[in-house]
């Protein structure tokens, strides 16, 4: 579904060497030399080593990874705040790299604006003054300057605070103008660098909330620093996770979670709480073995165990409707009733979820009958898939991981 | 000792060429210099002496508060029982004329200096220099290039007090924090705008400060070109010293110090207000 979204920010090779020797560092980086290697001998920092990534058009992308790995240089090199040492940024398809300092200043003006973890007030102005900043700079009248900055101010709920001076106001109030006045010229990008980090954590969380439903409303294509990966998780539709101006990988939060691309990304994720972000999709095991109800009789269905060694099947009809579960103990005695059908035996009160369900909302559902738990579709009811009691509780307390890893094997061979 | 390095040898030389060779330019100084202060002085001691001290009083009291109000009111027309108006008047004038002209100035330097590594090289040591040379000294090239008057004077003390406002004015705008400033340059700001709309507004408390020390500065050294006949209290000093007349040199020192204590205050609190 992303994929058919028009891409909005393209990058392409891009490199950024901090260093007077940028040439050499340059060469060595083409031939694969690592930051160290070209630290020590020709004194030039590699920001960026070759980032190649596309940010879709109303996206929230995220840029994480700890610090000093290059995520201010990668959102700085977007709008030429630093200037890359090669490879192109491309903004709406405009290659923003090859733009005349003119055409680079329209951009700022109008299409990208910034949000800073330290804000960047100008402190001798008011509220209003400093949310007009960026019009002021376009040159528009006092009075334009004054209606556009006060549907920012009210957007961002500052009203009352107009003509209040920032050094008045808390860290989290003073943000608030740091987004105003990013809104204000009404740009299509917004790039924000670690602009929650320096709250404390409630009015983080409050701010995190209501940039979401900001961006819900406004439609904006977001890109949003931080070292934070619970906050990465929270905002992100896609997670950039870098390390030494590399990119590791790119993603939902979802798809690295669960399938970290290096031992980086890995070691990086460990900490989360995973039991959030899973879900019965990633968790289940699709098309599993089943049977199928009026076709497979009992003895069709003792049949199905043995070949798969699962002691508990799932029963659909013609349409792939899931009906219930059927257990092998049952099944014996249905077989030695020499039965046609395994309706006498079918267990329909059994839990069934949607595929965007996670971990921890189906804790819940976990049993002293150790059912398996049925991903279906909501609507038509169909079966996606099952997810077994055992997964979902090593997802959930995580004192294992081999553990899942050989779950996986194991569905994945059956 | 024996002198085996003569370097005041080549500085007599180059100021011996840039005499010959520079005549006219330094005679067309000399005459709109001399204008210059002489229009501003005719204006301080033309206006009736009520009127300019209740115009410092009414300043004072608007940005500094009441304790200084009263002490201009009061220091002020001591000086003029005391007799010392018109010279007060003249070292005035000597002081703003000196002070706008060091500003205009220092003011660029300590721009170029903050902005440009090769710059603060070059101003750097420069201003070390002309902070250190003793005072005196000054007035030799002042006399050989413009003889002795008011604009010598005033020549003199454009560069020792000078060095302040640079220092400072560069100080200001590298104190400028950098998220600041990159938060304007992501709005799209030119280095013009950069520079008035938020480098220079920020810097403005230090770069008073600047002021402000250039202003004591130049009533220092005003004081002291009376030794080349620049007029004004200076004059009366040097002739308290000449004639050992204790009481005019005690009478006219003190209208310094009042004219010291009335300034400082004055343009201080402009400095703190300037933040507002
Ligand atoms: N102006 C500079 N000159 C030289 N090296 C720099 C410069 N700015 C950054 N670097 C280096 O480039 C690398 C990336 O820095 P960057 O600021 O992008 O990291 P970051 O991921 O944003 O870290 P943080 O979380 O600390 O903000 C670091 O190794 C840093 O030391
Ligand atoms: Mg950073």
């Amino acid at each position: 579904m992303k994929e058919n979204r028009p891409v909005k920010i393209k990058v392409e090779d891009l490199v950024l060497i901090f260093g007077k020797n940028k040439e050499n560092a340059l060469q060595m980086l083409k031939e694969g030399s690592i930051k160290k290697e070209i630290l020590s001998k020709t004194q030039c920092t590699v920001g960026i080593n070759q980032a190649n990534f596309e940010i879709y058009e109303g996206e929230f992308f995220v840029i994480m990874g700890l610090s000093g790995s290059g995520k201010s240089t990668l959102l700085r090199c977007l709008n030429r705040l630093i200037e890359p040492t090669s490879g192109n940024v491309y903004v709406n398809g405009d290659n923003i790299t090859r733009k005349s300092h003119r055409e680079l200043l329209d951009v700022r003006r109008t299409e990208m604006s910034m949000v800073f973890q330290k804000f960047g007030l100008l402190p001798h102005r008011t509220v209003l003054e400093n949310v007009a900043f960026g019009l002021e700079l376009r040159g528009e009248d006092k009075e334009t300057r004054e209606t556009k900055a006060q549907q920012a101010i009210d957007t961002v709920g500052l009203h009352g605070f107009e003509r209040q001076s920032p050094a008045q106001l808390s860290g989290g109030m003073q943000q608030r103008v740091g987004l105003a006045r990013a809104l204000t010229n009404d740009p299509e990008v917004l790039l924000m660098d670690e602009a929650f980090s320096a709250l404390d954590p409630l009015i983080k969380t409050e701010m995190q909330d209501e940039l979401l439903g900001l961006q819900n409303k406004l439609k904006k294509t977001v890109v949003f620093v931080t070292h934070d990966l619970d906050e990465a998780i929270k905002l992100g539709d896609r997670i950039v996770i870098m390390k030494d101006g590399i990119i590791e990988q790119i993603g939902t939060a979802e798809e690295i979670l669960t399938n970290p691309a290096t031992p980086y990304v890995e070691a990086f994720v460990k900490k989360v709480d995973r039991k959030t972000i899973i879900t019965a999709g990633t968790l289940m095991h699709e098309k599993p073995t089943h049977v199928r109800f009026g076709k497979d009789g009992p003895e069709g269905t003792l049949r199905k165990m043995r070949s798969t060694g699962l002691d508990v099947l799932p029963v659909v009809d013609e349409q792939n409707t899931f009906l219930g579960f059927v257990w092998v103990a049952d099944a014996v005695q249905c077989a030695n009733r020499q039965e046609k059908t395994v309706e006498s035996i079918l267990l329909t009160n059994v839990p069934t979820v949607s595929i965007e369900v996670t971990v921890e909302e189906m804790l819940p559902l976990i049993t002293a009958t150790r059912s398996p738990i049925a991903v279906i579709d909501w609507d038509s009811k169909r079966l996606l898939g099952i997810v077994s009691q055992n997964s979902v509780v090593i997802e959930a307390t995580r004192f294992n991981e081999q553990e899942i890893t050989k779950l996986k094997e194991h569905a994945n061979n059956s | 000792m024996e002198k085996t390095i003569d370097i005041g040898q080549y500085v007599a030389i180059a100021v011996k060429w840039l005499m010959a060779n520079l005549r006219p330019l330094f005679d067309f100084i000399k005459t709109t210099g001399n204008a210059g202060i002489e229009s501003i002085e005719w204006v301080l001691v033309s206006v009736p002496f009520y009127i300019t001290i209740a115009l410092f009083t009414a300043v004072a009291w608007k940005y500094a508060g009441k304790r200084i109000a009263t002490f201009t009111l009061l220091g002020l027309a001591l000086i003029y029982l005391m007799g010392f108006w018109e010279e007060t008047m003249q070292t005035l004038a000597l002081i703003i004329s000196s002070t706008v002209i060091a500003l205009i100035v220092a003011v660029p330097l300590g721009i170029w200096s903050a902005k440009s590594q090769t710059a603060q090289r070059i101003i750097r040591p420069l201003l070390d220099l002309m902070q250190t040379m003793p005072a005196f000294v000054y007035l030799i090239p002042a006399v050989l290039f413009f003889s002795i008057g008011k604009l010598p004077g005033a020549f003199a003390t454009i560069i020792f007090a000078m060095p302040p406002a640079v220092r400072l004015t560069a100080l200001g705008i590298q104190q400028v924090p950098g998220d600041v400033l990159e938060a304007a340059r992501s709005l799209g700001a030119t280095q013009k705008q950069i520079l008035f709309k938020v480098e220079l507004p920020l810097a403005l408390k230090t770069l008073l400060t600047g002021v402000n020390q250039t202003i004591l500065l130049s009533l220092s050294m005003v004081v002291i070109a009376g030794m080349i006949a620049a007029g004004g209290l200076g004059e009366k000093v040097l002739e308290g010293i000449n004639n050992l007349d204790i009481g005019l040199g005690f009478e006219s020192g003190l209208s310094v110090v009042i004219l010291a204590i009335i300034l400082d205050r004055i343009t201080q609190a402009f400095g703190n207000k300037g933040l507002n």
